[in-house]
């Protein structure tokens, strides 16, 4: 993988902090990371530790409070097709087919309309989702909703995508096929892939790096490289190491307020 | 390819029909459907064939009638033969009031569910404005408007102006706020979200609104036909009150009744058509 010197994503030393009516919430705190191009990095931590803050302000959706977000050494500005985000709950276009969901983007930058077409066809196909092409998404399994919402950020060229609990809706065996995909597709395309999730075995089984954080206010505890040969074995004894490892820090900070 | 979904691609109707469905099976809707007229027609008879009033026409003389009021060649009075007449007269008034009001509607209440000032500006006003009956406003639109077309034409506007008014406006405001970072993170920003997300989006909720409006437009048009004007369907119940001719009133509550219906079954179907996409939208 092609090393360039700017990281594609850097957070630095930022918060955020959401003001209700009677009280504030240090939804960040004091965050850092750095992304390289083609990692594939997760974020794991309690419900509430900003897992999805953090996401939303590389998406651009939000502003921080303190503290720069860049993207190529930039500021982030706001949202952006170069960053893909692809939801829990989908949110798909419902009036939308297949086709016309992931041909949004293309169509929206006013690509040509055979432009379109040819990138349309190329990821129906990627995502195994020819025979429903013009299917509307309220005629499709969850899986299948999913596979969309991955394709029209691929097919808009997004150089980064940005997953907030992506599998979280879904029964384990279709988590596990589109975990497998996911792979895949990451690992033909060079993509960089941020991925929130609440499952230390799936943080595991997906990531190059593992980012642990915790609630209260929501910080980062610790960035975990793993350095795990993939395919990767859930049921190796390498692969427990890790989770029991992981497991501990996630739990780290109910051990200090017992403390 | 690594991603293969099996199971058969769904089809392309909605709401398929499964074949070979027995005839009672394809009955049934219709034999329910007619009970309660049925009911009511056999109560109809025995009222008035027992003498429980003497002011309601039997339904067979009221059969007759109609038949006259289609075609004529029985009674031959001044009303013989002119159903198709009166029919096209509301008709007009109906559907020209309709489109008026959604040619208002429309615009309005996109504008109030999109743009804040506007809908400080406009809402109070509107809702004040609502609770008015149309029967409350005959007096003044006879004034306005004077005797005769214009003013039921106005008044039938006014009566299907509301439910697309507030149907567009709920539609626009309750567009699913994902939908609209969806749109963003993909490249449509700005302006170009209200013709990419909040029309579609609020499309069903529009539909609704002009259905409900089209349904008013035949509930009050015998309202607005009380402003003196010659022909249409509520100018035939108004004369048939005056001249004492029950069976004139209820040919002409019929006919709106079932006109009203075939209407609405219409834009039902062309609603099914265009709102395939949406699960909750079958009527
Ligand atoms: N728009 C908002 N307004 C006010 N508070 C918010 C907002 N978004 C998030 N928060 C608060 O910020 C904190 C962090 O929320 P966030 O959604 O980032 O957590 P999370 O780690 O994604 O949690 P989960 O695992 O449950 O999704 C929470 O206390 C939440 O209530
Ligand atoms: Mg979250």
């Amino acid at each position: 993988m092609a090393e360039s010197k700017t990281p594609i994503i850097e957070i630095r030393q930022v918060s955020k902090v959401f003001k209700l009516q009677d009280q504030t919430i240090n939804a960040l705190h004091d965050a850092n990371i750095t992304i390289r191009k083609g990692e594939f990095v997760c974020l794991i931590g309690a419900s509430g530790c900003g897992k999805s803050t953090l996401l939303r302000i590389i998406a651009g959706f939000e502003q921080p409070t303190s503290g720069e977000a860049l993207m190529w050494g930039t500021p982030i500005a706001g949202p952006d097709p170069t960053r893909g985000m692809v939801f829990q709950d989908y949110a798909l276009f419902p009036w939308l087919s297949v086709r016309d969901n992931i041909g949004f983007g293309p169509a929206s930058r006013g690509l040509a309309r055979s432009v379109v077409k040819e990138t349309v066809d190329k990821f129906v196909e990627l995502v195994g989702l020819t025979k429903f092409a013009n299917a509307y998404p309220h005629q499709l399994s969850g899986g299948m909703k999913q596979r969309v919402a991955i394709a029209r950020v691929l097919a808009n060229d997004a150089e980064i995508v940005l997953m907030d609990e992506p599998f979280g809706a879904l029964d384990a065996m279709t988590r596990e096929r589109l975990q497998d995909e996911l792979l895949d597709i990451w690992q033909r395309t060079g993509l960089t892939v941020v991925f929130v999730t609440h499952s230390i075995e799936e943080a595991i089984f997906l990531a190059d790096r593992v980012v642990v954080m915790t609630p209260g206010p929501g910080r980062i505890e610790s960035d975990n490289p793993l350095i795990l040969p993939r395919p990767r074995d859930v049921a190796s004894p390498e692969f427990n190491d890790i989770r029991r490892e992981l497991g501990a820090k996630l739990h780290s900070h109910h051990a200090k307020k017992a403390a | 390819m690594a991603m293969v979904e099996t199971g058969a691609p769904p089809a392309s109707v909605p709401v398929a029909r499964p074949a070979g469905k027995s005839p009672w099976e394809r009955l049934k809707p219709a034999a329910l459907a007619l009970i309660v007229p049925a009911l009511l027609l056999a109560f109809w008879q025995v009222a008035t064939t027992q003498r429980w009033t003497r002011l309601i026409p039997t339904p067979y003389e009221v059969g007759e009638y109609m038949i006259d009021f289609a075609w004529g060649g029985i009674y031959d009075d001044a009303f013989s033969g002119t159903l198709v007449t009166h029919l096209l007269a509301s008709m007009g008034r109906v559907y020209g009031g309709f489109a008026l009001a959604a040619l208002f509607a429309l615009p309005l209440g996109l504008m109030i569910g999109r743009i804040p000032t506007a809908r400080m500006v406009l809402d109070p006003f509107l809702q004040v404005m609502r609770p008015i009956p149309v029967t409350a406003w005959l007096p003044l639109s006879m004034i306005l408007f004077g005797l005769g077309p214009r003013s039921a034409f106005a008044l039938v506007c006014l009566g299907a102006f509301y439910p697309i008014l507030l149907n567009t406006i709920f539609g626009v405001r309750s567009v699913d706020p994902k939908l609209f970072e969806a749109a963003s993170m993909l490249g449509c920003q700005g302006n170009a979200q209200f013709y990419k997300v909040v029309l579609p989006a609020a499309l069903p909720s529009i539909f609704t609104g002009l259905r409900l409006g089209l349904g008013l437009a035949w509930f009050v048009i015998v309202v607005g036909e009380m402003t003196g004007v010659p022909q249409g369907l509520g100018a035939v119940i108004m004369d048939g009150r005056t001249l004492s001719r029950t069976e004139l009133v209820i040919c002409g509550m019929i006919i709106i009744g079932i006109a009203g219906y075939i209407s609405d079954r219409i834009v039902v179907m062309i609603g099914n058509r265009l709102l395939a996409w949406s699960p909750t939208h079958h009527g």
